[in-house]
């Protein structure tokens, strides 16, 4: 299993200064699963995305994506390799349209050079014509299509979670890295979600989750990977998950404190 | 829904959509106008202003590149104005080059001076990009007044000749200087229009709106930026060339901080990020001093009064808006929906 996992990480490690974010994270994914990643705040899931997108260097460790070293490499090249992410406070491109987003999705995917463009070569115009219709087609998949023509800011807040994955989609990527994409959501929201990155997976899409939602994550993950003060403390099956003594200790009880408290 | 619906009864719908449906018609009756302007009025004083507005547009679509659709805020646009024009008038003064290869020359120049600036301000953006360029306006002009044996100091450079055709001095008088001007207008607009409808234009926006996101999204960022210096220079050392003809010489003064600011405020009064916005900027900052001669010193004043009043009522600037219309589909991709859908229902049926 070792060899033929989709994203292999082994013992990447990230050093601010000092101190140290990320310390000897390993994991695995295969093709087709749904991942998380869990841990308190602070436990450093967003670095390692950072990580995995080339967003920072990795100090020590390797990263093996779709049988290639990818650790070091710029975000672009990580990119085209099939890895897109979200961001854990939406970053659409709020002043354009909802399908120009989904087009800069696909930027890396378009290939006709400026002077296609400036002259409107019949390459321009196919290709344009291509990825325009694409786009349609993965809004149309994602349920925005009737907000095609809208400006990313004035979608509700669901719906621009949603044109965040549909924009990593549109990149071509395989692999889909989601950074609590349910934070800020209500139940009926996420419950929408949950549905929603279900229907990626049966699409053939794999997904890595970060989330702090239990219910979305103990619900559709098929593995989960728990960090703490930049340590991995556990993985195994959801169940496993939630019946560790040390994940209790350091995670799930700080999540019955807060449910008591509301 | 209801905010869609209730878009489309407003004021700023119904105009849009009123231009996009008669689209050609109001294309044609414009470039009408623009020919039979010259004829009509026949005033070289009249003439000369719209001329000059014209090539203000220009500055303002190139910088409105840069700083409309990239989101870097230049100070120092007058720099590039000065190299396309110096370059332009020197070629044809000293080399003896007619006008289009010498505007040539000075976009090539500008553009390498693009480059030379983009690349090491990468990483800046906001204020501090905003000091440098300020810095590199201040440098370009103590170099065309230190650079004596090739600018001539600060004396200038003097009859700079009028673009020829065929043998025929195109000049305000004969309007042949105002077609010429009007002509390269048009070509920078359209320019800028199919620009912003391709990735290029996408990518330099998305750089805009979010630059690690553009980033996470395979955008080479260094790449867009400095093509929108490139092209921001490029179109500013056009317009720069022809000013240097359409007032017959230039000096270090010529391009000083005021002319950086103007360029700027143009943008900004008429809307950045859009296209429509540079004409009426360039129009009402030209005429503004023309037509407010009678308040002598005071007419700065005005101008000052303007900007103000604008970024308080309207920071967007006149004609700022957001297009309601809906994104515009290629003709093919309308038809290729309709027999999609037509296919849906009859597979359903």
């Amino acid at each position: 299993m070792a060899d033929n996992a989709y994203l292999s990480v082994k013992g990447i490690t990230k050093r601010f200064g000092g101190i140290v974010a990320v310390e000897q994270v390993s994991f695995e994914i295969n093709k087709g699963e749904v991942v998380s990643i869990i841990g308190p705040n602070g436990a450093g899931k967003t670095t390692v995305f950072n990580m995995l997108t080339g967003v920072y260097q990795v100090d020590e460790g390797t990263i093996v994506f779709n049988g290639e070293e990818i650790q070091n490499k710029k975000p672009k090249h990580i990119v085209m390799a099939g890895m897109s992410r979200t961001f854990q406070n939406i970053r659409l491109f709020q002043d354009m349209r909802v399908i120009e987003n989904v087009l800069i999705g696909a930027h890396i995917k378009t290939s006709y050079s400026f002077l296609d463009s400036t002259f409107r070569t019949a390459r321009y115009r196919k290709e344009e014509d291509e990825k325009v219709l694409q786009a349609i087609e993965l809004l149309k998949s994602v349920g925005l299509e009737h907000r095609k023509d809208d400006y990313a800011s004035n979608l509700p807040y669901g719906d621009q979670r949603k044109l965040e994955i549909a924009r990593a989609i549109a990149t071509g990527a395989g692999l889909l890295l989601l950074d609590e994409p349910a934070a800020g959501m209500n139940p009926k929201e996420s419950e929408e979600l949950m549905l929603f990155i279900r229907s990626l997976k049966q699409k053939g899409y794999t997904v890595l989750l970060i989330e702090h939602d239990m219910s979305v994550v103990m619900n559709i993950s098929d593995r989960i990977y728990v960090i703490d003060h930049g340590k991995p403390i556990a993985h195994g099956l959801p169940v496993e998950i939630a019946n560790n003594e040390r994940v209790i200790e350091a995670y799930l009880g700080g999540v019955h404190k807060d449910a008591e408290d509301n | 829904m209801t905010n869609t619906r209730m878009e489309k009864h407003s004021f700023l719908y119904q105009f849009e959509s009123f231009i996009s449906k008669n689209q050609k018609l109001l294309l044609i009756l414009l470039a009408a106008f623009l020919c039979l302007l010259p004829k009509s009025v026949n005033n070289q004083y009249f003439l000369t202003v719209i001329v000059k507005m014209a090539v203000y547009a220009m500055f303002g679509l190139g910088l409105n590149i840069l700083t409309g659709y990239t989101g870097l805020v230049s100070l120092g646009h007058a720099g590039f104005v000065a190299i396309g024009a110096y370059t332009a008038s020197l070629c044809a003064v000293k080399l003896g080059l007619s006008f289009f290869p010498s505007m040539l020359l000075g976009m090539v120049a500008a553009g390498l001076v693009g480059i030379l600036l983009g690349l090491p301000t990468l990483r800046l953006t906001g204020t501090y990009l905003s000091i440098v360029t300020l810095g590199f306006g201040e440098i370009i002009k103590m170099i065309a007044m230190n650079w004596s044996p090739v600018t001539n100091g600060t004396l200038g450079v003097k009859n700079i000749p009028k673009p020829a055709v065929f043998g025929m001095k195109l000049t305000i008088a004969n309007h042949g200087l105002y077609y010429l001007v009007m002509i390269i207008l048009i070509v920078c607009t359209v320019f800028c229009l199919v620009l912003v409808k391709s990735k290029t234009g996408r990518a330099l926006q998305a750089i805009k709106g979010d630059e690690l996101a553009s980033v996470m999204m395979g955008i080479n960022v260094t790449y867009y930026k400095i093509l929108a210096f490139v092209l921001s220079a490029c179109i500013c050392a056009a317009a720069g060339a022809l000013y240097a003809t359409l007032i017959g010489y230039v000096d270090p003064n010529t391009f000083n901080f005021d002319v950086s600011t103007l360029i700027l405020s143009i943008v900004i009064l008429g809307g950045m990020g859009t296209i429509r916005g540079m004409f009426l900027g360039a129009a009402i900052l030209i005429a503004l001093p023309e037509v407010s001669r009678f308040l002598m010193v005071y007419r700065f004043v005005l101008y000052g009064v303007i900007l103000v009043v604008m970024m308080r009522f309207r920071p967007q600037g006149i004609l700022g808006w957001k297009s309601q219309l809906p994104y515009k589909l290629s003709r093919q991709v309308v038809e290729r929906l309709k027999t999609a859908e037509t296919e849906e229902a009859g597979d359903n049926g």
